[in-house]
């Protein structure tokens, strides 16, 4: 098991991980540097990952899809804020459009990626933050209207049944 | 659940009542229908767990029980599952590039 520890600050809104690995800090930071080789992880097995764009650079960007098992394609955009290789990344983490736009739909937050040599292996430590308060009310009510969309079609499924 | 969500009004009581109670006469003023009407719906939506109903002299304030800290509460879960899942993928390529590297090991 290599997820050490998990803390959720619900009032800040902020998720912390900490991850410890058997491998060397080069080879944690190469899982995000090399395109394809973050391609087999990002994305869950039924949702694989395409890189479009790959920059790790401080205002670069990371611009890919996930693919949907019926074909659909999810788009999603990383905005760098920092990148100190082989240590740290600092990123906007978003939902967008085809054209690589962040998409309004669902509210980015940032991601502070610390990596640190660790017991002979390396300490990834994640802590993701949503922005402010007003996206995350954002996200609570499209949320809901997800919600609500889902109950919807899922009625619709059992009348037609 | 879905029965109670399946209705415009009781959607529409569900997001008002977000946040800050309402109380049923407050509500009925809002729905051209009458304050029977609007309890009725109320009662539907409780006996979903969709909101809770609170007496308050002789008043009747009604919440929703999605609330932010719930929901807030689940879009932290859903990003702590999704890493959960990255971390244990991350984990299975840092063991087989390991085996690529070195020497030949069994098929991961």
């Amino acid at each position: 098991m290599s997820v050490t520890s998990i803390n959720k600050d619900f009032e800040a809104l902020t998720l912390t991980l900490v991850a410890d690995f058997e491998a060397s800090t080069d080879k944690v930071w190469d899982l995000w540097a090399d395109p394809r080789k973050l391609e087999r992880w990002w994305g869950p097995p039924t949702h694989p990952a395409t890189m479009v764009d790959h920059d790790l650079t401080p205002g670069g960007r990371v611009f890919y899809y996930m693919t949907s098992p019926e074909g659909e394609k999810f788009h999603g955009l990383w905005q760098f804020i920092a990148v100190d290789p082989p240590k740290s990344l600092e990123f906007v983490d978003a939902f967008a459009n085809a054209d690589g736009e962040i998409d309004g739909a669902l509210p980015p937050y940032v991601a502070h990626l610390e990596l640190t040599a660790h017991d002979g292996g390396t300490r990834m430590e994640l802590r993701a933050s949503f922005d402010t308060r007003e996206q995350m009310d954002q996200l609570l009510g499209i949320q809901m209207d997800i919600g609500m969309e889902q109950a919807m079609s899922q009625i619709d499924a059992l009348l037609a049944a | 659940m879905l029965h109670a969500l399946a209705d415009s009004t009781r959607r529409d009581i569900v997001r008002r009542c977000l946040g800050e109670a309402a109380s049923v006469s407050r509500l009925a003023d809002v729905y051209p229908m009458s304050f029977a009407a609007v309890q009725k719906h109320v009662a539907v939506l409780e006996r979903a767990g969709l909101v809770s109903k609170e007496r308050r002299g002789r008043e009747q304030l009604v919440r929703s029980e999605i609330d932010a800290v719930r929901q807030a509460r689940q879009a932290l879960d859903q990003l702590e599952a999704t890493w959960r899942g990255r971390i244990e993928r991350m984990s299975d390529i840092l063991a087989e590039d390991e085996g690529d590297g070195t020497h030949e090991r069994d098929q991961h």
